[in-house]
């Protein structure tokens, strides 16, 4: 399997988004974003980080970079797109998800392992996965998940919603919200599902000595689902 | 403007340093170098009051690369890697603008660290506020965290440890110290010192602009009244311009184009040409027309004295010029050469075709002021005899909850869950234990660091209290699990022209000085922070250290928090009841008086060796050092942190449970063994005349004492935890 990481000027998980697709059996290129062109990929990843200083709102300018128009191309004709943290905040920049990020409720940022309960499993990146809620670790300042209620109407009847803030039994409640997401978001699709914007960073859970290994689950399980 | 004795003083000189610029100079200075001479000669840049002392520190070792006198320190770790790492201070920003002063800290050390060729892998820091009862101290606190948050957060470095005291010697003066790791190759290690004539000297970065003009000379200076004019002095951070400046520089780094390299940091331009100039026994020779600027009509003046963040100054092998500015280029930044090194010994700036100063570099820096300051030696203060009456309406799950919530005892989560401390995918230990641990990236091995601070023993006895910070941060990496190999210092210190001030400095000093010897744990950087006062008050003498230590292999960590029911709890190191100066004493009893707990340095590496010993034997499961608030507040740690509780039996030998408990003895830890282990680590612990107590064995979910008293874990977590949040969401 073929992945590309587009590195933005000021991405920061880049590298460790490199690791964690190497680890688990992808063929991955980092593609600058000044680039054009995207190599031939099963699946192109926007890692967290900062892309372009984020001092505009996050995201916005990274989603009129050169390497988007390919990778909005590619993500409209079919192609496996996952934006994690600030790539999710270029995703909804894009447009390819629905809805925007604002700045976490209460204006601090937050790093920390939380829970997220799988909410579809009819998609590429949660298909067989056997657990229902997964341990991920979150990092950012702007992360609160908001949308219009017509919007939200129509991610719910879609089913676009992938994953939930929880408690460790799946439990969706407020107190387990960590940045004010409408509905306790952390991660949504597009109407296709094969474009994936969310907030927990699962290539920071991929061994024993990190902060847990649910990151290793969810990367086994994509690698199986896109061969 | 016509320079003059007045105008030198206005610029924070004394007299004598004026007519001794102008004797060296044999004419007046014009503007410019005035300013220049400012900047070179406060005390910020030229450790005018403190070099005589800092020379007494032990700098060598075997596993010691680069000293003091670089932009940061180098030690071995082996296998042609190195870790380059500096603490430093940011202290009078922070106190005007917390947010930027915070952050440009952070930045600046990042840069001292890359400058050198080191990729920066974990951040720390070491802050202090006034009590929390003063007003100013939630808004300080909450900038310099968000500032610190912003910066480290931005650049994808992981904040992997830290510290923060409050006290109401910090009301007028906050402490910011930040410290920076970062590895780099053995054989690709860069310096400051440029080399050969006629070589290209480039600029590259952000563009200069008007901030910061006068930043090291602010910072030499005590507060007054008039604190809140000073703000245009603080620098402002731009973490996402330093991150393409790292990524461009290291990008530089791999080929061979570069002679010397040094950052601007403290006062700008100046500092950093003339610092490389003088190690390289050169001269420099500047157009500043050719510097990018960010304003308009910038004079000579402020462009050499600006202290705007993320510029680099670069000494290029000729001809390598166009392959530079293509890497430059690709990360949007400025790049121009701005000059040549010179065979003249001097600094020659240019500008608008007419030269505007010419300093011979020596008399800037070898010739800079260097004083012997009068000094008081402090006397070891009595020792207080606490009356049993006094311990006897005590209850000790009472004194705990309140020890545990103390704001200098209390969990710190509220202030590192918004650093990002996971960034780069190798924390292995989060912040909250007693080390910070990174792997060294696709290796075995791992890389411990701590900060660490002592100021009520360093103000009641600076020469023990030196000592014992050295101390505590050698047992903060061994109780992990680390080697501990070198440290770099923080002090921050009242005003040097005040003799008990100035004395508090030397001892200390002193003391960190014995101790470093004896541990064999050298001083490889560091930086010294005077005029930390307002009015005549000055702060209690901090000096923060910053231990780095070595684990080969990274499985071998160990953390504190509790791991089976049934398991073992012992005490390495003897306690021997001392209560003056402990956080029971102060806060408990209100006694304020007395010496703060004798440091001996024998059973610290003994101690510490040995318990190394165990933990390479696979023979620990969890440890934790004991400092503030004695043993059963280690235990109660342990406890929270691996949610079990523990049966305690206070040993026969010291009659008090109060002096047993909350002591503040050194050089002990608590350690968690498995029982069918006991015999082999007792015959090891003997072996080496180490002294333990067996305190008790782990349990579900209470902490009892003796059979008798009893409390639930989660009541010990819900004090631990509570009062920061509660603090700051008020």
């Amino acid at each position: 399997m073929k992945s590309s990481v587009i590195t933005f000027p000021g991405s920061n998980c880049d590298r460790d988004m490199d690791v964690a697709l190497k680890k688990f059996g992808f063929k991955n290129k980092m593609v600058w974003h000044a680039d054009a062109e995207l190599p031939k990929s099963d699946l192109v990843v926007l890692p967290g980080g900062f892309s372009y200083g984020d001092y505009l709102r996050c995201g916005s300018m990274a989603s009129k970079s050169k390497i988007m128009h390919s990778v909005i191309n590619f993500a409209n004709s079919g192609g496996m797109v996952m934006g994690i943290c600030n790539g999710f905040q270029i995703l909804v920049e894009t447009g390819l998800v629905p809805g925007v990020l604002l700045r976490n409720k209460y204006l601090e940022f937050i790093c920390k392992n939380v829970f997220v309960k799988i909410n579809d499993k009819k998609n590429k990146y949660f298909k067989n996965v056997n657990n229902d809620v997964l341990e991920f670790h979150i990092a950012h300042n702007e992360g609160n998940y908001f949308c219009t209620n017509d919007q939200l109407k129509e991610i719910e009847d879609n089913n676009q919603i992938a994953i939930n803030y929880c408690d460790e039994n799946g439990k969706i409640e407020d107190q387990f919200n960590p940045n004010g997401s409408i509905k306790n978001i952390a991660g949504i699709f597009n109407k296709e599902k094969n474009v994936l914007g969310m907030m927990p960073h699962p290539e920071r859970m991929i061994d024993a000595s990190l902060s847990g290994e649910d990151g290793s689950l969810f990367f086994k399980n994509l690698i199986n689902n896109l061969k | 403007m016509i320079v003059n004795e007045q105008v030198a003083v206005d610029h924070g000189l004394k007299k004598e340093e004026y007519a001794k610029i102008c004797e060296l100079l044999k004419r007046s200075p014009n503007i410019t170098e005035l300013g220049i001479f400012s900047a070179m000669w406060n005390e910020h840049c030229s450790y005018k009051s403190s070099r005589l002392h800092l020379k007494k520190l032990p700098t060598k070792g075997k596993k010691v690369i680069q000293g003091p006198g670089e932009n940061a320190g180098v030690i071995d770790i082996e296998d042609n890697d190195a870790i380059v790492f500096k603490i430093e201070s940011h202290n009078h920003p922070s106190f005007i603008e917390p947010y930027q002063g915070a952050a440009t800290g952070v930045g600046g050390i990042m840069r001292d660290v890359f400058t050198m060729g080191a990729r920066p892998i974990a951040n720390l820091n070491s802050i202090h506020f006034g009590s929390p009862q003063n007003k100013k101290t939630k808004n300080l606190l909450r900038g310099v965290v968000h500032g610190i948050g912003g910066y480290g957060n931005c650049m994808g470095v992981p904040t992997i440890a830290g510290q923060t005291s409050f006290d109401s010697s910090y009301n007028g003066n906050i402490l910011v110290n930040a410290m920076t790791l970062g590895l780099v190759k053995k054989d690709k290690i860069f310096y400051s010192k440029a080399a050969g004539l006629n070589k290209p000297v480039i600029y590259v970065g952000s563009k200069t602009g008007r901030d910061g003009i006068h930043g090291a000379s602010m910072a030499s200076a005590s507060f007054d009244e008039k604190i809140e004019e000073k703000k245009p002095t603080v620098q402002v951070g731009d973490p996402f311009t330093e991150k393409l400046l790292l990524e461009a520089c290291l990008e530089l780094m791999a080929g061979d184009s570069i002679i010397a390299i040094q950052d601007m940091g403290a006062a700008g331009l100046t500092s950093s040409s003339i610092e490389m100039a003088s190690k390289g026994n050169l001269g420099i020779e500047i157009n500043l027309n050719k510097v990018p600027c960010r304003e308009t009509k910038m004079t000579p003046y402020e462009i050499m004295l600006s202290e705007s963040q993320e510029r680099m100054l670069i000494v290029l092998e000729n001809g390598k010029e166009e392959q530079a500015k293509k890497i430059f280029d690709k990360w949007n930044l400025d790049f121009a050469v701005i000059g040549k090194t010179t065979k003249s010994k001097k600094i020659e700036l240019y500008f608008d075709e007419e030269k505007v100063a010419d300093i011979p570099v020596n008399t800037l820096v070898e010739n800079s002021p260097m004083y012997d300051r009068k000094w008081k030696k402090a006397k070891l203060p009595k020792k207080n005899k606490i009356k049993k009456e006094d311990l006897k309406h005590l209850k000790i799950i009472d004194v705990l909850k309140k020890i545990l919530a103390n704001p200098n005892v209390c969990s710190k989560e509220w202030i590192w869950q918004q650093y990002d401390h996971t960034v780069m995918g190798d924390t292995i230990q989060k912040p909250g234990g007693d080390s910070g641990v990174v792997r060294v990236h696709g290796t075995d091995k791992a890389v411990a660091a701590s900060v660490d601070s002592s100021a009520i023993y360093c103000w009641a006895h600076p020469l023990t209290g030196g000592k014992q910070v050295v101390c505590e941060s050698f047992r903060n990496l061994i109780s992990v699990g680390a080697k501990p190999i070198a440290i770099t210092n923080c002090l921050n210190f009242g005003s040097p022209e005040n003799e008990e001030n100035m004395g508090e400095f030397v001892e200390c000093v002193q003391g960190i000085g014995e101790a470093s010897e004896y541990l064999k744990f050298p001083v490889v950087s560091g930086n010294v922070s005077f005029y930390n006062q307002t009015k005549e008050e000055g702060i209690k003498p901090t000096p923060a250290i910053g231990g780095v230590g070595l684990l080969k292999n990274y499985q071998n960590m160990t953390t504190m928090d509790f791991k089976e029911v049934d398991n073992l709890v012992l005490v390495i190191g003897k306690t021997e009841g001392h209560i003056d100066q402990s956080l029971f004493a102060r806060n408990i009893l209100d006694e304020k008086n007395g010496p703060p707990p004798e440091v001996n340095l024998f059973n610290e590496k003994n101690n510490g060796e040995t318990l190394l010993k165990l933990i390479d034997n696979n023979l620990i499961k969890s440890a934790h050092d004991v400092s503030l608030g004695g043993i059963i507040t280690a235990v109660s740690k342990m406890c929270i942190k691996g949610k079990k509780g523990i049966n305690i039996k206070k040993p026969k030998y010291l009659i008090n449970e109060i002096e047993y408990f909350f002591a503040e003895d050194q050089g002990r830890y608590i350690i968690e063994i498995n029982k069918k282990d006991f015999k082999k680590v007792a015959d090891i612990l003997h072996k080496n005349a180490v002294h333990f107590d067996e305190l008790g064995t782990i349990n579900e979910n209470e902490l009892y004492i003796n059979d008798k008293t009893k409390v639930t874990i989660d009541e010990l977590s819900t004090s631990n935890k509570s009062w920061l949040t509660n603090y700051m969401s008020k």
